[in-house]
């Protein structure tokens, strides 16, 4: 299943949310928590990130990992945060509509 | 990170990309080989995973908002190197459109300091002038002294009305005697301009009247010349036309008033008969709108003002109107249609000049067509490549326009200088920002022009099959643009080399026409009596009789003779006839040029005595006035009757009637071009002795004396000169012309015309032959392959040849047939600005156009007859 429009980015606010995390991790962790349902391309992931970056959601750091090696650590901002609450809150109304709509029996439609 | 500092760090930004995509490749690799993948397969499949990394990084820096500024810089660098890596095709393209663009601008410069700059004076889109407007002589500047102080007083819509009037008379004391031109002015003159004087005063409104006391103001230049700029100048006392005045002021450096005038005098003081004469208009008004007014208010309250004069002067002003137009309108004049015309003409050069450089970059863009396809498959977007080819073409066309305006710096002085007669407000053309920004405008435009052809050709479907095709496949749409390009050339050529061959006919035919008079070897000056000599009306005839006497014993002079007016000399006096005893309505009289002459005039002038006789020494004053007529008054008056002993009435002459003596042929008094044109075409002559004493001193003023000469005219100036100084020495000549300089400077205008439009023709036709030069070789040279073919299967050099001359045939008969159209048009805006032009004929066309038809001819022969040289095997395997 490809992924909606426009939710990429909150599915990486949200990630990186949890802690300071590199690139790699992020694409690891969106495989493992969608169970592979969904795919997230990784070639537009760091466009996204770049653009969140760019944007002041998120802000990067180079750290060591624990094998010892430099990467790029992303952690979100206070913008960044503020950002993802809306962004759940709108997205919690969207899936709640579109769930009523979807719960509709075919009488009540007419 | 800000903008710029995201833009400052990018190496630093970049490096930092390609570490973190690094790693991630790294991390996946070693997690699928944890996992039990042999390493180069791992590899492989993180690579795979991640999609291309060039592309990645490409959409990374997007995402960074300073992408367009260093795709700018990168363009940029790409296109100076590849315009250096051509320097033939770069030299030819930049020389192509320094030339367009420097030609253009330079046209444009001279629009803009003539008619787009405001006046420099204060708050200049105020100021107006009035004029009156009949129906039957359309818009005329003059009006009587009465006239102007009757609207002065009456309007409340225009501030003071200003008045000025020419003048000009001998300059005697301090130092030479010298003749130098004036203006009389009203008090209001400089107040209205907003004008200050540098030093001194204006004239007060109480030396505005008759029998004040004589002031006078000089120029800057005179102030300079005859003064040395002395602070002292202003109080002291100068004698102009025999008359003490005190200098009170100095004018400004640079104020013109219709031409350069080194003296100014209160009009309200001038002596002149007309002043009181309700009739005699001599005078230009000048205004300036009262605050809040609008030139509509200003506009609606004169014609008011018409209305009522009309009905309290029948006689003189029924049916006329009076109408207000802004000052600059009149100040530049006609010479704005010319303007108009020659930047139309000028920017057609520009236009072939992009065409011819759109073609070369075509050329050039479907030779690159597989480097941009390999580009595409690295990962450039379309956009990027539309992008890329526009810069390339920006870049082109703004240095061709950065040398465009270096020739135009350098071209403006020369152009201006050429002009001729005296181009109005030529001090303001000089390149401003105004000039720049046309440039830089006319440029990008330019460049966007021809580079979009070329970009829109950027490879976006098919890529494989561009790849893997030869270089020298040629797409069929190419060959149509290319085909198109050479058709919208040769009818640009068409259009400006037809209408340079309708300027030359009309040149051509008016040099042929008869001037109407003899103009070898005749002589024309103005003369400045002493100013002892004005005293009274006996002094004055006693004194032209002298001069009359005195030129003509000078060895080399024929005849001599005195008129007021000389043909095509700037100067006309037309004065209302009619040839029955009772006048026909006001405004409708029939209106005839006079001339006010001595006896020998015709005999001077060579102008042929068709019947009766000319002027004699009885004709003075005292005797029955006499008149001769031209053939045309004559047709006019009396249809085909005999003319001599009729009577005519003519009320400028006198109250009753006057005898017709003789009918002399017509002159071209308008110029060989302007005269069939004109509103005055029947003449009416009379003789200076029978001209009453009180108009004498005025008479004097403007009287020119003609001499025929047996040596050539010019070398009688300086005798005639000497001999004519007077007792005194302070009797001068000024304004020295030959006829055949008149007639010749009555064409000024239109050869001017003809040698730009020549000019731009040649360069159009050049252009075009190279335009179809470099696109029919460039055609032939992609199917040379296909000739190959053609002559492996039987098809001789001359058929090979017939083929491509074919095409190109097609292609010139194409462009012919559309350029045709497009002369007609021209032709037609050329008929209504140039004066003396006919509409265009058929014959024009067939002369110019084979013209271009051979140069066409000529330039694909050579590409005809390369292809035809094909070696058949070489071209094979070249495929």
């Amino acid at each position: 299943m490809d992924l909606p429009q426009g939710t990429l980015d909150l599915l990486i606010l949200k990630v990186v949310a949890l802690g300071p995390v590199h690139g790699y991790a992020i694409a690891q962790r969106l495989q493992q928590v969608t169970r592979d349902v969904v795919q997230v391309p990784q070639g537009s992931l760091y466009p996204a990130l770049h653009r969140l970056e760019n944007r002041g959601l998120l802000a990067a750091d180079w750290k060591e990992t624990e094998t010892g090696r430099e990467a790029k650590f992303y952690r979100l901002t206070r913008k960044g945060r503020a950002q993802l609450d809306t962004e759940t809150e709108s997205w919690r109304q969207l899936a709640e509509a579109v769930g009523l709509i979807l719960k509709m029996s075919e009488g009540a439609a007419e | 990170m800000t903008w710029w500092r995201r833009l400052w760090r990018r190496k630093q930004m970049e490096e930092q990309l390609e570490k973190e995509l690094h790693f991630h490749l790294e991390q996946h690799t070693a997690d699928l080989v944890a996992r039990g993948h042999d390493p180069a397969e791992a590899r492989r499949q993180a690579r795979l995973a991640l999609g291309g990394e060039e592309h990645v990084k490409e959409e990374c820096r997007d995402e960074r908002g300073t992408r367009w500024l260093e795709d700018l810089a990168q363009d940029l660098r790409y296109s100076l190197r590849t315009l250096r890596h051509k320097p033939g095709f770069s030299a030819v393209a930049l020389a192509t459109l320094a030339l367009g663009i420097g030609a253009t601008t330079v046209m444009f410069t001279v629009i803009n300091g003539v008619v787009l700059k405001p006046l420099s004076y204060p708050e200049p889109d105020r100021l107006v002038t009035v004029h009156g407007r009949t129906e039957k002589f359309g818009e005329q500047w003059g009006f009587s002294y009465p006239e102007f102080l009757d609207c002065q007083r009456e309007s409340r819509s225009l501030g003071p009305i200003a008045a000025w009037t020419y003048s000009g008379a001998t300059l005697s004391e301090p130092g030479p005697a010298e003749y130098v031109d004036g203006r009389q002015i009203s008090s209001e003159l400089f107040p209205v301009l907003g004008i200050s004087l540098p030093q001194g005063r204006v004239f007060l409104p109480e030396e505005d009247r008759p029998g004040a006391r004589p002031v006078i103001i000089i120029s800057y230049g005179l102030w300079q010349r005859r003064f040395a700029a002395s602070p002292g100048t202003i109080g002291q006392s100068i004698v102009f036309d025999g008359k003490p005045y005190t200098v009170v002021g100095i004018a400004p450096a640079g104020f013109h008033l219709d031409g350069d005038a080194d003296v100014f005098t209160p009009l309200g003081q001038s002596t002149r008969p007309q002043m009181q004469n309700r009739g005699a208009r001599f005078i230009h008004l000048l205004a300036r709108l009262r605050p809040g007014m609008t030139l509509a208010e200003a506009q609606a309250e004169l014609s008011l003002i018409a209305r009522r004069h009309a009905e309290q002067y029948p006689e003189l002003n029924a049916g006329r109107d009076l109408v207000v137009h802004p000052l600059r309108q009149e100040l530049v004049g006609d010479v704005q249609s010319t303007l108009w015309l020659l930047l139309g003409a000028v920017s057609l050069v520009l236009l072939i000049a992009c065409v011819n450089v759109a073609s070369l970059l075509l050329a050039r863009a479907v030779s690159r067509e597989r480097e941009l396809a390999m580009r595409v498959a690295l990962g450039a977007g379309r956009g990027r490549l539309i992008r890329q080819c526009l810069t390339e073409s920006a870049v082109l066309g703004l240095s061709g326009g950065m040398l465009g305006i270096v020739l135009a710096a350098f071209g403006i002085r020369p152009f201006v200088t050429f002009w001729p007669g005296s181009l109005p407000r030529a001090e303001g053309v000089q390149l401003d920002w105004h000039v720049l920004l046309f440039a830089l405008a006319a440029s990008l435009a330019s460049g966007l022009l021809f580079g979009l052809a070329p970009a829109l050709r950027a490879p976006t479907r098919e890529l494989e099959q561009t790849l893997r095709a030869g270089a020298r496949t040629l797409a069929g749409s190419s060959r149509r643009l290319h085909s198109g390009f050479v058709i919208s050339e040769i009818a640009l050529a068409v259009v400006l080399l037809v209408s340079a061959g309708m300027l030359g006919r009309m040149l051509l035919r008016l040099a042929s026409l008869d001037p109407g008079v003899n103009i070898r070897n005749v002589l024309t000056t103005r003369v400045a009596l002493s100013p002892d000599a004005l005293a009274n009306p006996a002094k004055i005839r006693a004194a032209w009789q002298e001069v009359l006497d005195r030129a003509r014993h000078l060895p080399g002079v024929q005849s001599v003779a005195l008129a007021d007016i000389i043909p095509m000399r700037v100067g006309e006096n037309s004065v209302s006839y009619w040839a029955t005893p009772v006048p026909p309505p006001p405004n409708q009289e029939p209106v005839a040029l006079a001339s006010c002459v001595t006896p020998d005039y015709v005999k001077v002038m060579g102008i042929p005595l068709r019947q009766g006789r000319f002027f004699n020494e009885q004709d003075r004053i005292g005797h029955d006035l006499v008149v001769v007529i031209d053939d045309n008054l004559a047709e006019h008056a009396f249809g085909g009757s005999q003319a001599v002993g009729k009577r005519l009435w003519i009320p400028a002459l006198g109250p009753g009637p006057v005898q017709v003596v003789g009918v002399v042929g017509h002159v071209r008094h308008w110029g060989l071009a302007g005269d069939d044109q004109s509103r005055v075409r029947d003449q009416v002559y009379y003789s200076f002795a029978q001209v009453p004493d009180p108009l004498l001193r005025f008479f004097s003023s403007v009287m020119s004396m003609a001499v025929r000469t047996n040596i050539p005219p010019l070398n009688v100036v300086e005798p005639l000169r000497m001999e004519l100084r007077g007792a005194a020495g302070d009797q001068v000549l000024y304004d020295v012309h030959t006829m055949e300089q008149l007639v010749s400077d009555s064409l000024i205008r239109q050869r001017f015309l003809l040698l730009l439009f020549g000019i731009f023709a040649g360069l159009a036709l050049t252009l075009a032959c190279i335009g179809i030069y470099g696109v029919l070789a460039y055609l032939t040279s992609q199917r040379v392959p296909e000739f190959g073919v053609r002559m492996a299967l039987g098809a001789n050099a001359r058929d090979v040849m017939r083929l491509v001359m074919r095409e190109s045939l097609g292609i010139i008969s194409l462009g012919v047939g559309v350029g045709s159209a497009g002369a007609w048009a021209a032709g037609r805006v050329l008929v209504r600005l140039v004066e003396g032009m006919q509409s265009s004929e058929p014959v024009t066309f067939a002369i110019m156009i084979p013209i271009l038809v051979v140069a066409a001819l000529f330039a694909s022969f050579v590409p005809a007859r390369r292809a035809a040289r094909v070696d058949p095997v070489k071209a094979l395997r070249q495929e």
